[in-house]
């Protein structure tokens, strides 16, 4: 086993040491009706070339988007992760490190969450982030518990507009805790209203939460929700699942947002099937203390020199126990560290001309689709994704689409199950990936699918 | 406060015992003095090339962003340049012996991280059509019969994101199960012992349970008198780790378990330890009715400095049906998957996680596991018992062994050897890193004084450990003999010397910001 490094000589001096005639002796704690004689019913071990040869025969059983032109969005995107950020990530003190609980010698661990963490800040209009979530979606739910614990309301108005994902992760949490959520119906065929979910909030509400751009790709003025959120005494939380979009458009602490859920695979991190991907979660300094996750902060070591720890631990479970902020005891490390050089890669200008090319390509993408008899664009206003309503039921014409190789879309049903009404319909995404044969691809082959 | 400007400034770092040199740079020899990126950079200068397009406001609702996001300029070089400096200030399992109890720092095969990046594999999209994703969903319904095979257990819920995840997937299963009774308004209370991570009292106050603590024996282990007196029917279950905190495996755990049934509450199990009795104890026979799986931890997939982890939860029958959705299904049309409770012949208690669970930690965790197969498994674990054992029996001659007999992977001390010496557990740990070593965990678990809780693992090598045993012997030595001089002024080898955590916590700074008055002062 190449894994293992004792010798059989090496395992009987270490069991003389111990007093131990075998390795038996060494479980002679557990019942002895529950210790097994034999290894249990798997195969036996495999070689390093024999691994790479069955995860190369799953990876051929599925059609990779790097091998089709691919237009899925609602939540994961597929974007151009620079060569270097892989590499950075892949160096050993970074990947094989622990949680820094010995700051010093956990210095490049610290320093990048707290450049994340700031990242993360700018990028969003907030005053603090923390060292990341496990994804956009448990950080919306956070978000949700974190305003309920500030406000002491426990009543969250939800919009329509909200990833269906994020609304079930939330309605989960809630419903042990006794939380009320108020969720109006979603619909992209009429403009995104703040009207109705403003309508929604009283006296006892924690929370709005609001997405945008929305699931559909709509573009959502926070600042209406906002005003009338704060005016009741409640919190708005936003919601972005693209963030590539704050590149271009108005970020959402400049639009009044008490907290920020967000998920942040779009820069530095791989779609990877779903995860590992890392919420950011970012709020105002007064609620610091409310906020959940690890943050990294500043300090001086006894020679004056600066440095980071980890800081605000008595908010958790491992001080608070049962009266911690959250359970969570991690954070998405890696993938926080994936999207920092990513971001510092991008820069200011970058990442503005990353979503122009972003939103130039949907933009180019709704025109050409728009022209195909049978098809028809919902949205007036989109960043770099957005719902089309078809002749033909969407989840025929998705898997049509498929058979001939090109991923085009998320039929819209496959998030909203019980709305027969969003049949016809599904969410197209455009990156900077897409090429114009991409697009070209896709309208002929939605042409010969109608 | 601290002075934004210093990563720029002369002042050396690090060790103090030589006389300081000053260099132009900041650096020194191969050590560097590495600004935060904000501090560098130029406005202009970006690492990845993108056409300069044009785009008007047509369709952003007039929202498009007035003010700039901050991120300073830099070119690829640049970047590459920073990280790999931050990296180089950094400990991994790579550069040597992390023996941090209960973290199960093990060595992080490459060949998972390089089967994870594999084309068809990292690329795939959560939402693609299912007949797109056949492999992936065999892979994962792979990596759940080889969990439920080494569990004996009949089903697993795969979505949870890390172990606390799992918990929490575990506990709102038991809570759905005693709604499902109609006992919700009465079994609300749930028995934690005192050895239990901190992360379990916190999970279920997030199930709305109320927490009741059971004291542990003078042997570490929980008090089998005490837990039965706190049986009734308003109990939902208990929370116990096993092994457990104190690197002990509960004698009492099969007593334990038909006293929770007959009492009518659930047995939930942290397997945050799973990986001493892999291939030698399945908990389905123990009466376990669901245990998370540290998949980062027992399987090996590295961890990057916090994570991201993966926390699979192993259900019995009774717990199965609440299990959460989306979940992987087989039948002779391929693989398919249950994504909405509505479309579930169970009983799901809703969603946990944004997708279907820890893909990227998954096939690393699959690669370890084909990697070592049952045998190599078994004998893996067997390997970290007799690790942790062997410490033991070479240490307890010079420091305090917390309680007696056989530990499983990891073993307890406290601090009863440095009674009198003026050296605390933390000055030990700190003089630890000035030897080369990755200190072990200190200060946990509470339920004895001064805890050192070392975890060797299946991967260290004999000679690894003499040498760390033989580095502890000198340093309990120099401790006994007075020189607690040297151990107050630990670490000096280090990029920073003791970080004042109180005064970070007073005063939270959590990020760089070009406001700061002390920023300004400073230039």
């Amino acid at each position: 086993m190449r894994y293992l490094p004792h010798t059989d000589e090496d395992r009987q001096a270490m069991l003389k040491s111990i007093g131990a005639d075998t390795v038996e002796d060494l479980y002679c704690d557990v019942p002895a009706k529950a210790l097994l004689a034999e290894p249990v019913d798997l195969p036996s071990y495999a070689g390093e070339m024999d691994v790479e040869k069955t995860f190369s025969n799953f990876a051929t059983k599925n059609l990779s988007p790097g091998c089709a032109p691919t237009f899925l969005g609602a939540g994961a995107y597929r974007h151009h992760v620079p060569s270097s950020v892989d590499y950075m990530i892949q160096r050993g003190e970074f990947l094989t490190a622990y949680t820094p609980y010995q700051p010093e010698v956990s210095q490049g661990t610290l320093q990048y969450l707290y450049e994340f963490q700031t990242q993360v800040a700018m990028l969003t209009g907030m005053e603090v982030s923390n060292a990341s979530m496990y994804d956009g979606a448990t950080a919306t739910a956070e978000a949700v518990l974190m305003a309920g614990r500030a406000t002491r309301r426990n009543r969250a108005v939800l919009a329509g507009g909200l990833h269906p994902h994020y609304f079930d992760v939330t309605k989960t949490s809630a419903k042990f805790l006794d939380i009320e959520l108020v969720h109006p119906d979603s619909d992209p065929t009429h403009p995104a209203l703040p009207e109705s979910v403003i309508d929604l909030i009283d006296d006892k509400t924690s929370c709005v939460v609001v997405q945008t751009p929305d699931v559909f790709g709509r573009v959502i003025d926070l600042r209406p929700i906002a005003e009338a959120a704060h005016k009741k005494g409640a919190l708005l939380v936003a919601v972005t699942t693209e963030v590539v979009s704050l590149g271009l458009l108005e970020a959402p602490g400049n639009q009044g947002a008490d907290i920020v859920a967000a998920e942040g695979q779009s820069i530095g991190n791989a779609l990877s099937y779903g995860g590992p991907y890392v919420g950011l979660f970012a709020t105002r300094s007064k609620l610091v203390r409310q906020m959940p996750g690890r943050v990294a902060g500043e300090t001086l070591d006894v020679e004056g020199q600066r440095g980071w720890v980890l800081t605000l631990s008595t908010r958790e479970q491992h001080i608070r126990r049962e009266k911690a902020t959250s359970n969570i005891c991690t954070n998405s490390g890696l993938c926080a560290l994936a999207f920092t050089i990513h971001a510092s890669l991008l820069g200011e200008g970058g990442l503005n001309r990353l979503a122009r090319v972003n939103h130039a390509n949907a933009c180019k993408l709704a025109d050409q689709l728009a022209a195909i008899d049978g098809v028809e664009v919902m949205n007036e206003t989109f960043f770099n994704e957005f719902t089309v309503k078809l002749s033909k039921d969407a989840s025929d014409v998705v898997e049509a689409l498929a058979q001939k190789g090109i991923l085009g879309g998320i039929p819209l049903q496959r998030l909203f199950p019980d709305r027969d009404d969003f049949a016809n319909m599904m969410i197209v995404a455009c990156t900077e990936t897409n090429s114009d044969a991409d697009m070209d691809t896709l309208v002929s082959a939605l042409k010969e699918v109608l | 406060m601290a002075d934004q400007s210093q990563g720029r400034s002369n002042v050396p770092q690090g060790g103090s015992q030589a006389p300081a040199t000053q260099t132009i740079s900041g650096s020194k020899g191969l050590e560097f003095a590495e600004p935060l990126i904000f501090e560098m950079g130029e406005d202009g200068r970006t690492g990845v090339d993108f056409e300069d397009v044009h785009v008007s406001d047509d369709r952003l609702g007039g929202l498009r962003r007035k003010d700039t996001v901050g991120w300073p300029g830099l070119s690829e070089p640049q970047v590459v340049r920073h990280y790999t400096r931050l990296s180089q200030k950094n400990y991994g399992i790579d550069s040597g012996f992390y023996p941090l109890g209960s973290c199960t720092m093990k060595h992080n095969p490459r060949v998972n991280e390089k089967v994870a990046r594999m084309a068809g594999l990292g690329d795939l999209h959560p939402l693609q059509p299912i007949s797109t994703v056949q492999g992936a969903l065999e892979l994962i319904d792979t990596l759940a019969h080889w969990i439920k095979v080494m569990c004996g257990m009949p089903a697993v819920a795969m979505s949870p994101a890390a172990g606390a995840h799992g918990e929490l997937c575990g506990m709102m299963a038991i809570k759905a199960a005693i709604q499902d009774r109609g006992e919700a308004d009465t079994r609300k209370r749930v028995l934690v012992p005192e050895s239990a991570h901190g992360t379990n009292p916190a999970t279920a106050a997030a199930c709305g349970f109320s927490v009741d603590s059971i004291p542990a024996t003078e042997q570490g282990r929980v008090d089998i008198e005490a837990f039965k007196a706190k049986l009734g029917d308003d109990v939902a279950g208990i929370m116990l780790t096993n092994p457990n905190t104190c690197g002990l495996f509960e004698n009492d755990v099969i007593e334990i378990a038909e006293a929770i049934h007959d009492a009518g509450g659930y047995f939930y199990c942290d397997g945050a330890n799973f990986n001493a009795i892999v291939g030698r104890v399945r908990p389905g026979d123990l009466g376990i009715d669901c245990m998370h799986l540290n998949l980062h931890k027992t399987f090996s997939t590295p961890h990057g400095g916090g994570g991201p982890g993966a926390g699979p939860v192993v259900l019995s029958e009774a717990l199965a049906p609440f299990a959460p959705v989306p979940y992987v299904i087989h039948d002779e049309d391929g693989y398919n998957m249950v994504e909405h409770e509505a479309d579930s012949d169970a009983k799901p208690f809703g969603r946990l996680k944004g997708n279907h669970g820890q893909m990227g930690v998954f096939i690393r965790a699959l690669a370890f596991m084909l990697s070592h197969g049952a045998d190599g498994l078994r004998q893996a674990s067997t390997d970290a018992v007799l690790n942790a054992n062997y410490l033991r029996a070479e240490l307890q001659d010079i420091m305090s062994v917390s309680f007696d007999g056989m530990c499983m992977h990891e073993v307890l001390f406290d601090d009863a050897f440095l009674k009198d010496t003026g050296v605390t557990t933390l000055d030990f740990a700190k003089a630890m890193i000035d030897e080369g070593f990755h200190p072990m965990t200190m200060y946990f678990p509470l339920v004895v004084h001064g805890a050192l809780l070392m975890e060797p693992t299946e991967s260290e090598s004999k000679e690894t450990l003499d040498l760390y045993i033989h580095t502890l012997r000198e340093l309990t030595a120099k401790a006994k003999a007075g020189e607690a001089d040297m151990f107050k002024n630990a670490p000096v080898l280090t990029p920073r010397r003791r970080l004042d955590e109180t005064a970070a916590a007073r005063k939270p700074v959590l990020r760089w910001s070009p406001l700061e008055p002390q920023a300004k002062a400073a230039e």
